[in-house]
């Protein structure tokens, strides 16, 4: 029974070995997981696809904004952390995160 | 392996987001990211200089979209150009499709080479005259002038598209085109600007259950009531508008059988198809995915009649690629005139073109140091392990920043535009 044991590990670490040579996509998947272990159980499911849908979107309320200043006083705002989880509720945006409108009459350096 | 801001590299507004010739060849039209156009002619043969091919020169520039913000939704709507589609030239005037995340619009680009002189109540100024002072009647006489390129929007499409427009078809008909975002696909008249067709939805009742989006469509070239939308599972579907006014139900599914044991995290992305296009002749497509080309047969749906590798070394890479958020970078394939060769770009500014027939690849560069005018490119190669030779480039010095997303291809002759970040280089095949 004690000779079996090692045996079965030593297969198993031969199977990974052979994954990591024959693909490497899946050695990459692996570094991935190893750093981001909370990434999601269902990849390029559902969070990823309505991240995309979600492009552009920015939410300025002028009463959060003014009550978190006036909470914080001297203290910063607090600021989305530029991670790959999605942050909803605690990031408080600033007039300075939303777009300017910006100049439009500058001429393409292609037409110039 | 860093991914820097392309701001880094001069305007951001600079950077070309789409590029197109019209159905001649005679224009060439760039949109970027700053939602302007500029259109290039191409300059006319002239006798005395028959060994020298006609240049594009700059023929009219204009702002096409400007950003907006829908309060609303607290949406920031990007003025950037998605697309370009030129209509087939029926007068004088040339019309181009233009949109990006929201709004499509139509432009004539008419030349004016005449002005009206002698006009009764204002000077030559456009100062109004004093009726006092006019005492004879006179008819206006229309005057050669210098040559002016006027762009005119005569229609714009708005308010039909909840998600982001990727992609723009003209029907084969003339009088519709179809604009298609990541749910929904549109049926417009160019006539009606207030109604559109929703022609296909794969938005599901409960948006948790969405597992796909669209990720381009196109009308086919000659069959007015057929047309195909790519997905990010990397399947496409063909459909006929004969079949039903609301065309959910596919009449062709085309998708490669995949081999579960190979499954990874990043199956399905690299999956994603980010371009595909009918051939010139209507008979086959091809759809551009993260490391492929793949050309379809319309008659075999269960896999594909050709894959050429683009960049297939980047498989050992897809973990930085995928922190660096280029693993969804979305590039286009072209075919040139006669279906023989299809091409689509790379990193490092490198572009890669497949001759089907013969089934030879080359790898080409656009950049300023290694191209100077009348030059001929030399092919470029990428070093995947072990030695490198002198002239080849290793995987990791490769400059992800440099992309070529767009490119296009002249209907008939040997002529490719290539856009690099901010950059359009014009390539012709060598003369004699």
């Amino acid at each position: 029974m004690s000779a079996e044991v090692p045996e079965t590990a030593s297969a198993e670490e031969q199977k990974e070995m052979e994954d990591k040579v024959t693909s490497p996509e899946k050695a990459e998947e692996a570094k991935l997981k190893a750093r981001y272990p909370h990434l999601g159980q269902k990849p390029g499911g559902s969070d990823f696809l309505r991240k995309r849908l979600q492009k552009g979107q920015k939410y300025f309320d002028s009463g959060d904004y003014n009550m978190a200043k006036a909470k914080m006083k001297n203290k910063q705002l607090p600021t989305a952390a530029p991670d790959k989880t999605e942050v909803t509720g605690d990031h408080i945006p600033t007039p300075q995160d939303l777009p300017q409108r910006k100049p439009s009459l500058v001429a393409s350096k292609l037409a110039g | 392996m860093n991914c820097p801001d392309e701001s880094t590299y001069g305007n951001k507004a600079d950077i070309i987001s789409t590029v197109e010739f019209n159905h001649t060849g005679e224009l060439l039209a760039t949109g970027d990211k700053g939602g302007r156009v500029v259109i290039f002619q191409r300059e006319q043969e002239s006798k005395n200089q028959v060994h020298r091919r006609g240049e594009y020169n700059v023929y009219s520039t204009f702002q096409s979209h400007e950003p907006e913000f829908d309060y609303l939704k607290s949406l920031e709507i990007e003025e950037k150009i998605n697309k370009i589609r030129w209509l087939p030239q029926q007068n004088a005037a040339y019309f181009l499709l233009s949109t990006n995340d929201k709004t499509v619009k139509l432009w004539k680009v008419s030349e004016r080479d005449k002005r009206p002189e002698g006009y009764n109540l204002k000077d030559e100024e456009g100062r109004l005259r004093d009726p006092a002072t006019i005492t004879t009647l006179r008819v206006p006489v229309l005057r050669p002038m210098d040559l002016m390129v006027e762009a005119t929007p005569r229609r714009v499409f708005a308010n039909a598209h909840t998600y982001h427009i990727n992609s723009i078809s003209v029907n084969s008909d003339y009088e519709t085109y179809m604009s298609a975002d990541d749910l929904r696909i549109n049926l417009w008249n160019f006539e009606i600007t207030n109604q559109s067709f929703n022609i296909v939805d794969i938005k599901p009742a409960n948006m948790e259950e969405l597992t796909e989006v669209i990720t381009a469509a196109e009308f086919h070239p000659h069959h007015c009531n057929t047309f195909v939308y790519s997905s990010s599972k990397g399947t496409i579907r063909l459909c006929d508008m004969r079949a039903s006014a609301l065309c959910d139900r596919h009449t062709k599914f085309f998708e490669e059988p995949e081999d579960p044991s190979n499954r990874s995290f990043f199956s399905e992305i690299i999956s994603s198809i980010s371009d595909v296009k009918f051939s010139h002749s209507g008979r086959y497509i091809m759809t551009r995915d993260y490391l492929t080309v793949k050309v379809w047969d319309l008659n075999m749906e269960n896999r594909p009649m050709e894959t050429y590798q683009v960049h297939d070394y980047l498989r050992s890479k897809l973990c930085s690629l995928y922190e660096n958020d280029c693993i969804f970078d979305k590039f286009e394939c072209v075919w040139n005139g006669s279906d023989s060769v299809i091409m689509t770009g790379s990193y490092n500014n490198f572009f890669r073109m497949f001759d089907r027939n013969t089934k030879r690849d080359v790898t080409l560069e656009a950049s300023r140091e290694n191209s100077k005018p009348r030059a001929i490119l030399k092919p470029r190669k990428v070093c995947v392990g072990g030695k490198r030779r002198k002239d080849e480039i290793s995987v990791d010095s490769l400059d992800f920043s440099k992309k070529i997303l767009h490119t296009a291809w002249h209907p008939s002759e040997n002529i490719i535009a290539v856009a690099a970040t901010n950059n359009l280089y014009i390539f012709q095949d060598k003369v004699n």
